[in-house]
C-alpha cells in the first residue's frame, strides 16, 4: 500500500490544476473538483495509516533517482511511517472540512474557483512535505506552501492591508527559508545524500559542527514557517486572508510544518543539543509573549493568531525537551481545536460583519451551535479536561519536568504560566464574543449547515483526540512510533489536575471580573500595564526602527544618488547634445539662398585649397 | 592691340555694366530692360568672335523671347513696379547681400585668376577663320550634331508640357459640370 | 584679338550672376541672374571655338544648345514661380522657409488631437 503514497500529493495537485483551468468541464464546478481532490487524498491517507498501523516505527520508502547534483544524487519518492501517515490524515481532514466550509463561506466570491484551486495546491504541497523522502522534495513542498500562503493571504488584494500582509508573510518566511536551504546543503553534504533516512541515520556519525550548523540553519526555516520569535510578526497580519484559509494554513497545517520537520529530522536535532536548547529558549519567549499579546488583542482573528503562535511554541518547547510524542500529539490536537476555533470565528464574522470583539457579545442566543462548538475548542485550547488539548499540553509539561535541568525547568515554569494566560485570554474571548449583551448592529443568525457541519466534526475530534490517554499512554505511542532518544509519553493524573487547576483559576478570575463589571473588557482592568501587551511588546516597531526605516532611507539615498548623479549625467549629456544641435539648427533657417551661399563658398574654399596645395 | 580688341573691350564694358545693373537695380522691370542691353552687347561680342549665327540667335531668342517671358513673369507675379528702397523689407535684394557679394567676388577671383593665368598669351586669329554663319552652323548641326539636336527638341517639348502642367489652374468638378 | 579679354569678361559675368542669384529676393530677378551665368558659359564656348578654329564649330553649336536649354529652363522656372505665387501669394525667396528646422508641435496638442474622437 505504501508504494501508492505518491497519490497523496498527486490527487490535490490534479484537483488544483483542474480547478485552475478546467473546472468548467466538471459538473458542479470548482467546489466539486476541490472537495473530490481532498476526499481522495483523505482516503489514501487513511489507507496509509491502516497499512503502517502494525509497526508504526518502521519506515516504508519507495524512491527513485531523479538527477545527480554535484556527485550527490537527488531522489524523488515517498517515505511513510506512522508519523507521516497520521499527520497526512490530519492535513486531509482539515483540508476537506475547510473546502466544504468554504463553499458556503466564500459563496458569491468572484474568485472562488481560484481560491479553491489554491487551497488544493496548498494541500498538495503540505502532503508533499509530509511524505517527502528527499530533503529537496521537502523543500519544494515547503516553498509552494509559502507561495500559496502568499496568494491566499492576498486573496482580497483590493485592500491595502491584505496586500501588505501577503508581502510581509512571504518576505518574513523567506528570510527563514534561506537558512533552511543552507541547512539542507550542510546536512546533505555532511551525510553524502539528501535522503531523509540517510540524513537522520548519518546524523550521529557526522562531525559535531556540521550537525550543529545544519540543525541551527534548519531552525531558521522552522522559526520562520512556524512563526516563532523573532520571525513571528507575519502571522497576526496574515489574518487579512479569508478565515477558512487561516484555519487551514495559519493554524492547522503550514505553521505546523516547521514543527513537523523538526519531528521528522529529530535524530539530527538530538545530535545537536545546542540547537534544541536554542529552540527551547525561542519557544519559551514566544509562548508567553504571544499569549500575553493575545490577551490584549481586540481583533477576534488576531487573538486566535497569537494563540497559534503560542501553541506552536508549546510544540517547539516539547521537542526541545525531548517530548517528541507529546509535541506531535499536541500538533494533532491543536490542528483540530484551532481549526475549529477559526471556523467558528469565520461563522461569527460572517454574521456580525466585523473582526472586533468590542462590537460582538451575546451571540450565544442566536448562534447556539457555533457557540457550543467554540466552547469545546476553547476548552481544548485552555487545557481543561476532558478536551484533547489538556492532555497533550500536559504531556509536554510532563516531558519538561522529566527532562529537568535549566532548560526543562524553564520550559515547565513558563509553560505553566502560559497555561494560566492562555486560559485567561480564552475566557476573555468567549466572554467578549458570546456572552454578555450584543454591542453591534447586525442581524444575527446561525450559519448554514455546510458551515456548522465541519464545526461539529472538528469539535468531535477535539474531544476524541484526548481519548488515547485514558487507559494508558499506549494508544498514542502505537500510532507514531517514537524515535530513539525521546522521552516516552507520561500523562499522569496529577499533572493534568495541576494544569487544569491553573487554567480554571484563570477562568474563575475572569468570570468573577465579568460578573462585577459585565461591560468592561478584562484587558482594561490591567490599566497602564496593558500597553506593552496591546503593542505586542513593540516587536513590529523594533523591526521598523532597526530594519525597515534604515532600508527605506538607504533606498531613498540610492534613488537620490541615481537621480542627482547618474541621471543627471545622462540628462546632461542629452542637454549638451541638444544645445549643440540647437546651435547647428540656427543654420537650418529655411532660406535657400543661405544654403546656396554656403555651398558656393564651400566649393570655392575647396578649389582654392586644392590650387594652393597643387601650386605649393 | 587691334581694332577687334578695342571693339570687344568696349562691348564688354557695356555688357558688364548692364549685367551689374541687372543684379543691383531696385526695380525688376528695369533689371529686365538692362538684361536686354547686356544680351545685346554680348551679341556684339559674338559677332567680333565671328559667331554670326549665334549672335542672331542670341538676339532673337534671348532678347526676343526670354526677356519678354521674364517681363510677363514679373507682371503676373505682381512684382512691384517702380523704384524700391534698396535692402528694405519690400526691396528687391534680400538680407543675404554681404554673403552674396563675398561669394560673387570670390568666384570672379578664382575664375579670373584661372583663365587669365591659363590663356595669358593666347591669341584668336579672327581673320583666318571660317565665319560661323547660317550655312556653316547649319551644316555642322545637321551633319554632326543631329542626335543632340533631336534630343533638344524633346527637351523643349517636355519643358512645354511641364510649364503648362505647372501653371494650369486646377478646375474643380463643380466648375467642370457647369461648363458641360 | 586676345583670348583673355573674352574669358575675363566671361568670368566677370559669371561672378555677377552668382552675386545676383544669392542676393536677389524676387524669384524672377534670380532667374535673370541665372541667365547671366549661362551667357558667361556661352561666351566661353564661342571664344574657344574661334580660338581652336574648330572645323565642326562644336563650340558655337553647343552655345546654341545652351540657348535652347536656357529657354526651356526659363519656361519651367517661370511656371514654378507662378505656381508658388499662386500658392503663397509671394515670390520672395527668403519668405519661402518651409525647409527650416522647427520645433515639433507641442506634445499636449498631439495628445489632445489623439484623444479627440
Amino acid at each position: 500500500m505504501t508504494e501508492w503514497a505518491w497519490l497523496l500529493p498527486a490527487l490535490p495537485a490534479v484537483a488544483a490544476a483542474l480547478g485552475l483551468v478546467g473546472w468548467r468541464l466538471v459538473p458542479g464546478g470548482p467546489a466539486v473538483v476541490a472537495i473530490v481532490g481532498s476526499a481522495g487524498a483523505l482516503v489514501v491517507a487513511v489507507a496509509l495509516v491502516v497499512a503502517v498501523e502494525g509497526d508504526p516505527a518502521r519506515v516504508h520508502e519507495s524512491a527513485r533517482a531523479w538527477t545527480p547534483i554535484g556527485g550527490i544524487g537527488l531522489n524523488v519518492g515517498t517515505r511513510v511511517d506512522g508519523l507521516a501517515a497520521v499527520v497526512a490524515v490530519m492535513v486531509c481532514v482539515v483540508a476537506l472540512l475547510v473546502q466544504v466550509y468554504s463553499t458556503a463561506y466564500m459563496a458569491g466570491d468572484p474568485r472562488y474557483s481560484t481560491y479553491a484551486a489554491e487551497i488544493s495546491l496548498f494541500t498538495s504541497a503540505m502532503l508533499l512535505v509530509v511524505v517527502a523522502s528527499d530533503l529537496f522534495e521537502l523543500l519544494i513542498g515547503w516553498e509552494v506552501m509559502g507561495l500559496c500562503s502568499y496568494l491566499l493571504v492576498g486573496h482580497y488584494w483590493q485592500t491595502e492591508g491584505a496586500r501588505a500582509a501577503a508581502v510581509k508573510a512571504f518576505v518574513t518566511t523567506r528570510i527563514g527559508d534561506t537558512g533552511f536551504l543552507f541547512g539542507i546543503f550542510v546536512l546533505g553534504v555532511g551525510a553524502g545524500s539528501f535522503d531523509v533516512s540517510a540524513v537522520t541515520a548519518g546524523a550521529g556519525s557526522m562531525p559535531h559542527t556540521t550537525v550543529v550548523a545544519g540543525a541551527l540553519l534548519l531552525l531558521c526555516g522552522v522559526v520562520g514557517k512556524s512563526a516563532q520569535f523573532p520571525l513571528h510578526v507575519w502571522l497576526p497580519d496574515a489574518m487579512a486572508g479569508p478565515t477558512p484559509v487561516s484555519a487551514l494554513i495559519h493554524a492547522a497545517t503550514m505553521v505546523a510544518a516547521g514543527i513537523y520537520v523538526v519531528a521528522r529530522l529529530y535524530p539530527v536535532f538530538l545530535a545537536a543539543p545546542v540547537a534544541l536548547t536554542v529552540l527551547g529558549i525561542i519557544a519559551c519567549i514566544t509562548m508567553l509573549g504571544a499569549a500575553l499579546a493575545a490577551f490584549a488583542e481586540d481583533d477576534l482573528k488576531r487573538v486566535l493568531a497569537w494563540s497559534t503562535v503560542s501553541q506552536l511554541a508549546y510544540m517547539a518547547a516539547g521537542l526541545a525537551v525531548g517530548g517528541w510524542t507529546a509535541s506531535v500529539w499536541h500538533l494533532l490536537t491543536h490542528a483540530a481545536f484551532k481549526a475549529l476555533l477559526f471556523l467558528a470565528a469565520g461563522s461569527v464574522l460572517r454574521t456580525v460583519g466585523t473582526n472586533l470583539m468590542s462590537e460582538m457579545g451575546g451571540l450565544w442566543r442566536r448562534m447556539p451551535l457555533t457557540f457550543g462548538t467554540a466552547l469545546v475548542g476553547a476548552g481544548a485550547l485552555a487545557g481543561i479536561p476532558p478536551f484533547a488539548g489538556a492532555f497533550s499540553k500536559d504531556g509536554i509539561l510532563a516531558a519538561a519536568r522529566e527532562h529537568g535541568g535549566g532548560l526543562g525547568t524553564s520550559v515547565y515554569v513558563v509553560g505553566l504560566v502560559t497555561v494560566f494566560v492562555t486560559a485567561a485570554y480564552v475566557t476573555r474571548l468567549v466572554l467578549r464574543t458570546f456572552l454578555g449583551s450584543y454591542r453591534g448592529h447586525a442581524r444575527l443568525h446561525e450559519a448554514p449547515l455546510v458551515m456548522t457541519g465541519p464545526l461539529v466534526l472538528l469539535a468531535g475530534f477535539a474531544v476524541l483526540l484526548g481519548a488515547p490517554v485514558l487507559p494508558s499512554s499506549y494508544g498514542v505511542r502505537s500510532w507514531f512510533g517514537v524515535p530513539a532518544g525521546s522521552e516516552p509519553l507520561h500523562v499522569g493524573i496529577g499533572g493534568v489536575l495541576l494544569t487544569s487547576a491553573v487554567a480554571l483559576l484563570a477562568v474563575g478570575l475572569l468570570a468573577w471580573q465579568h460578573r462585577r463589571q459585565p461591560a468592561t473588557d478584562p484587558i482594561d482592568a490591567l490599566g497602564r500595564a496593558a500597553l506593552p501587551l496591546r503593542r505586542a511588546f513593540w516587536v513590529d516597531e523594533a523591526y521598523s526602527a532597526v530594519l525597515i526605516r534604515p532600508v527605506h532611507a538607504l533606498a531613498a539615498a540610492v534613488v537620490e544618488i541615481d537621480r542627482r548623479g547618474l541621471d543627471a549625467t545622462v540628462v546632461g549629456t542629452g542637454r549638451t547634445a541638444s544645445l549643440a544641435g540647437g546651435g547647428l539648427r540656427l543654420l537650418q533657417n529655411g532660406n535657400v539662398q543661405a544654403y546656396l551661399s554656403a555651398l558656393v563658398i564651400g566649393v570655392l574654399i575647396v578649389v582654392i585649397s586644392v590650387s594652393v596645395a597643387v601650386a605649393a | 592691340m587691334t581694332g577687334a580688341d578695342v571693339v570687344f573691350a568696349l562691348l564688354g564694358v557695356v555688357c558688364l555694366a548692364a549685367a551689374v545693373l541687372v543684379v543691383t537695380s531696385p526695380n525688376v522691370i528695369h533689371a529686365a530692360l538692362w538684361l536686354v542691353v547686356c544680351f545685346g552687347a554680348l551679341a556684339g561680342c559674338y559677332l567680333v568672335l565671328t559667331a554670326e549665327f549665334v549672335a542672331w540667335v542670341q538676339v532673337l531668342i534671348y532678347i526676343g523671347a526670354i526677356v519678354v517671358l521674364m517681363l510677363f513673369g514679373a507682371m503676373l507675379t505682381r512684382a512691384p513696379i517702380g523704384p524700391q528702397p534698396a535692402g528694405g523689407a519690400g526691396g528687391l535684394d534680400s538680407g543675404n547681400r554681404p554673403l552674396a557679394a563675398l561669394a560673387g567676388l570670390a568666384t570672379t577671383g578664382v575664375l579670373g585668376t584661372l583663365v587669365i593665368s591659363a590663356f595669358r598669351g593666347a591669341y584668336v586669329d579672327i581673320h583666318h577663320t571660317a565665319v560661323g554663319d547660317g550655312r556653316v552652323i547649319g551644316a555642322a548641326v545637321f551633319r554632326f550634331f543631329v542626335l543632340p539636336f533631336e534630343i533638344a527638341s524633346v527637351l523643349l517639348l517636355a519643358a512645354l508640357v511641364g510649364a503648362i502642367v505647372l501653371t494650369r489652374r486646377e478646375v474643380s468638378d463643380a466648375e467642370q459640370a457647369d461648363r458641360a | 584679338m586676345h583670348l583673355s579679354l573674352a574669358v575675363g569678361l566671361s568670368a566677370l559675368l559669371f561672378g555677377t550672376g552668382v552675386y545676383g542669384v544669392l542676393a536677389r529676393r524676387n524669384a524672377v530677378a534670380v532667374l535673370m541672374a541665372v541667365e547671366l551665368m549661362l551667357n558667361a558659359a556661352n561666351l566661353d564656348l564661342v571664344a574657344f571655338d574661334a580660338w581652336f578654329k574648330d572645323n565642326l564649330h562644336g563650340g558655337q553649336v553647343f552655345a546654341l544648345f545652351v540657348v535652347v536649354v536656357a529657354a526651356a529652363e526659363v519656361g519651367v522656372g517661370l511656371a514654378i514661380v507662378l505656381a508658388v505665387f499662386r500658392l503663397r501669394d509671394t515670390v520672395a525667396v527668403d519668405a519661402l522657409t518651409q525647409l527650416a528646422d522647427r520645433d515639433p508641435p507641442a506634445r499636449a496638442d498631439t495628445v489632445a488631437s489623439d484623444s479627440a474622437p
